[in-house]
This record gives C-alpha cells, structure tokens and sequence, in this order.
C-alpha cells in the first residue's frame, strides 16, 4: 500500500458549507419529528438495520443472565417455590370467589340492563431494554407489528398499569412509561370515586393536576383508571399518592404520586388488547374519532401557571 | 496520515478504511449495549468519531457522523436529528482542529479534545430543552469527563494496526 499524496484541488465542498448543510439537514429533521411526527415510517425502516445491531449488543447481557438463572442453587429455588405455594394459597380463596362474583355479576348486569364489563386479554412481552437517552422515559419490548401490536394499546405488568405503545417496529415496539413527561393517564381515587388524569413528571414520580386545594385527597390513596379515554380497562391500579401540598394562594393542589407497577425496571409485561370502541350517542358520535383518540393519547402538557 | 509530535519517533502506515469502519461499528456496538442505569459512560460513537476526525479528517468527515447520528437517534428513541446534529457539530471541530492538536503530547491532545466531547450532550441538551425537556442531571455532563481520560489509551488502540512495519521480520517485535 502506498501513500498518495492529497489532491491539490479536488476537495469537494468547503468544510463551512458542509457544515451549514448538515446542521440545516438536522435541525430540518429535529423540527419534522417533534412537531409534526411524520417520520414513523424513516424510522421504521432505520430500525431495520439498527435492530438487528442492538440485539447483537445484548446478546452478552442477556446470556450472563441467563447463565445467572442456571446458577442459582437449588435452596434459593426451593423457597421460592415455597414461597409461591403460600401465596398461591393465600390467594386461593379471593381468586375462586372472584370468578364466582365475576358471573354474579353478569348476571345482576344483564338483569338491570348495563353493558357487561370487558374481560382484559391480552399478550406477555418481554421488555428488552430501556432507551440509554435520559430524556425518554421508554422501554422496548419484544412484540412488534408482527403480533399485532399497534400504537396506543395500554400495557401493564402484575401491580399496575405499565405505560402505552406509542411506536411499532416490525418486530418491538417502544413503551411510554406514564412517568413520562407527555404521558396521561385518567384515574380515579378508589376511596372516594373521585375522577382526574394523573400526568408522568419525568423524575419517576407521577402529578395529579387540576384538583381544587380542598380536595378530599390523602397519602396513601390508590388510583385506578377510571376507563373514561377508552383505552384503558377501568380499575387497574395506576399510582399511590405520597404527598400532597395545599398552599391557599394557588386554587389547585399539588398532589405526587409513585406509580404501583416497576415501571423502571427489567422484566415481563403484558400487552393488552385494543379495547373495543364504545358506541356514542348518534348526535354527538363523528366518523374517525375513536382512531383519533387512541392514536394521539399522550396529552400535552397543561401545567397551572403560578404567578 | 497527519504528521504528529511522534512522527519522527515512528512513522505510522496509512490507515486502512475497512479498520476504520470496523472501529466505528464497535463503537456503535458499544453504545448499544444496555447501558442506561449508569449515565456517567462515555458516548462511545462520539470518542471513536472526534478521533478518527481528528486523525483523518478528509476520510471520516461530517457525512459519516450524520449517518452515525441518524443510527443512534433510531436506536436511542430520541428526536430524529438530535444525535445527529451533535456529531456534525463535533466532527466539524474535530477536522478544523486536527492540524493544531496532533502537534500536542497525549494528555495535552485530550484536554484539547475536552470542548469537544462536551459539546455532543451539550447540544442534545439544548436540543431537547428547546423541545420541551428538563436538565437530566450533572451525571450526563461526567461521560465526556471519562471519555477525555480514555484518550490516550484509545490512541494506542486504534494506533495499533499502522504500527506494523511493511516489511515482516520474524525477528522484530510489532
């Protein structure tokens, strides 16, 4: 191999205008994705040759885990089991009354005439990884559009509601967490039936806005979706209330929960199906609203100004 | 190849594009491992990019950064162009200042190289304060901190294949 002296004059653009195109290029695309989110399918199409490269990269993590599992001595498993059987047990007896009360309640449904209550089905998906950049509160899980995930079904894991898909590659999609900054969720307080939409803070806490300083609200307080947006099945656990701030001068309070489910950490969720849409009212239903309310669920950000 | 203050202690071969590529698919590699509990690790991309600017800056140049920028954005799950632009900006100092700092010993190259490493979250900071975000904390300011102290070992690493003499003496180490 020989050293080629460089070319006196063919050096293709100035390194200025380079720069001025490249940055005009970025800021173009940074502009296009936040504010009007027509790039889904460019970054479909990325994706394919970016996923396959991520799962390479987790190939290591994922066999130490896995050569973890293994490992793990038998008494450590032993109690686990233990374990398992005791609140199996435990549970026994609130499960078999559930399906029990579950049919009562058809039942004393159909005889007054409402609606019966939709069973939650749904799909496990393993969450793969949680996305490196600090701004994005999102994870990626392991169904995409081949098992017929599409954006904006809830998903959740055994204590509560997890987030909602927000974006679907081929083969993973990308989770919201309701921690994020754009995600709401409308819940209501299980104590008091009162209803509101609890809004992600982006700090792993959760804000329940636009409730009056007086409010019957306390530590402790469990939300559940109230099922009002037509995604959410109404009563899953969603957040607990830790702290709540009355100050006089603002007509609202501050009230931060800590969402129930693992939001931030590694391990199976379950990807709920789409909830079928309810009828409206003649007079007040319009053609494409239900796929408009589903496909743009994460609200902007309402925050009460304070003088 | 740039001259260098080693250069007449050793003169390296020309350095093989294929090298540069695979250096750079590692580093990709590396930022998509599953880093995100620890924030304070170095952009592994941008380090590898900076570099290979600064030591051939007419072969890795600015469109190469925005490609690299474009993979971390889908991969990352961040804004389109957020990534990118931050590389572009980099690679741009990078190249611009290859002359001036190859001529410094090591540890003065890296403090050289400092602003710019800085510079990559910085712009993805701006980038998403202006999109709406909050400060993410001091602990994404640390992995250009880590990275500037990897600079001379990275320098040896990626040095390593232009070290071999053309002509191979069974008898001579490297």
């Amino acid at each position: 191999m020989e050293n080629q002296p460089p070319p006196f004059f063919k050096r293709g653009p100035a390194p200025l205008a380079l720069l001025s195109f490249y940055v005009a290029l970025s800021v173009a695309l940074l502009v296009v994705d936040a504010r009007l989110q027509a790039l889904e399918v460019l970054r479909q199409a990325l994706s394919l040759f970016t996923q396959p490269l991520q799962q390479l990269a987790h190939l290591p993590a994922h066999s130490i885990a896995s050569a973890g599992d293994y490992f793990v001595s038998l008494t450590h498993l032993r109690e686990e089991n233990a374990r398992l059987q005791q609140a199996r047990m435990e549970k026994a007896t609130t499960v078999l009354r559930t399906q029990q009360l579950e049919a009562e309640n058809e039942r004393l449904r159909k005889l007054l005439g409402v609606k019966e209550r939709q069973h939650a089905r749904g799909q496990v998906a393993q969450i793969l990884y949680t996305a490196r950049d600090p701004y994005t509160r999102r994870i990626v899980i392991d169904r995409g559009q081949q098992d017929q995930v599409v954006a904006g079904l809830p998903v959740i894991d055994d204590a509560g509601v997890v987030g909602q898909v927000t974006r679907v590659f081929p083969f993973v999609a990308e989770v919201t967490l309701i921690t994020d900054k754009e995600q709401a969720v409308p819940v209501q307080i299980v104590r008091t039936g009162q209803r509101s939409v609890v809004f992600g803070l982006g700090n792993g806490q959760l804000e329940l806005r636009f409730l009056p300083a007086n409010a019957d609200v306390q530590n402790g307080d469990e939300l559940v979706t109230s099922g009002l947006d037509g995604i959410f099945l109404p009563g899953f656990p969603v957040a607990r209330v830790v702290h709540v701030e009355r100050d006089t001068s603002y007509s609202f309070a501050r009230i931060f929960c800590m969402p129930l489910a693992g939001v931030e950490n590694f391990s199976e969720v379950m990807v709920l199906e789409q909830r079928p849409p309810v009828a409206l009212p003649a007079e007040i239903a319009q053609p494409g609203r239900e796929a408009k309310a589903l496909k743009s669920a994460s609200v902007r950000k309402k925050r009460p100004r304070r003088e | 190849m740039q001259t260098s203050y080693r250069s007449s202690a050793r003169i390296l071969l020309p350095v093989r594009p294929w090298f540069i590529a695979c250096s750079l698919a590692a580093a990709l590699l590396l930022n998509l491992l599953p880093t995100a509990p620890w924030p304070g690790l170095p952009d592994w991309l941008a380090l590898v990019l900076i570099f290979w600017s600064v030591r051939e800056p007419r072969r890795v140049g600015m469109g190469l950064a925005f490609l690299c920028g474009i993979a971390m954005d889908v991969a990352d799950a961040g804004l389109l162009g957020q990534h990118a632009l931050a590389y572009v900006l980099a690679v741009y100092g990078g190249g611009s200042l290859s002359r001036r700092i190859l001529w410094f010993p090591l540890a003065q190259q890296a403090l050289h190289v400092l602003p710019l490493l800085l510079l990559v979250p910085l712009v993805q900071i701006a980038v998403r304060t202006v999109a709406g975000g909050e400060f993410p904390g001091i602990g994404y300011l640390l992995g250009p901190l880590l990275a500037t102290v990897l600079w001379p070992v990275l320098t040896f690493v990626l040095l390593l294949p232009q070290h071999q003499s053309v002509d191979h003496d069974a008898n001579r180490p490297l």
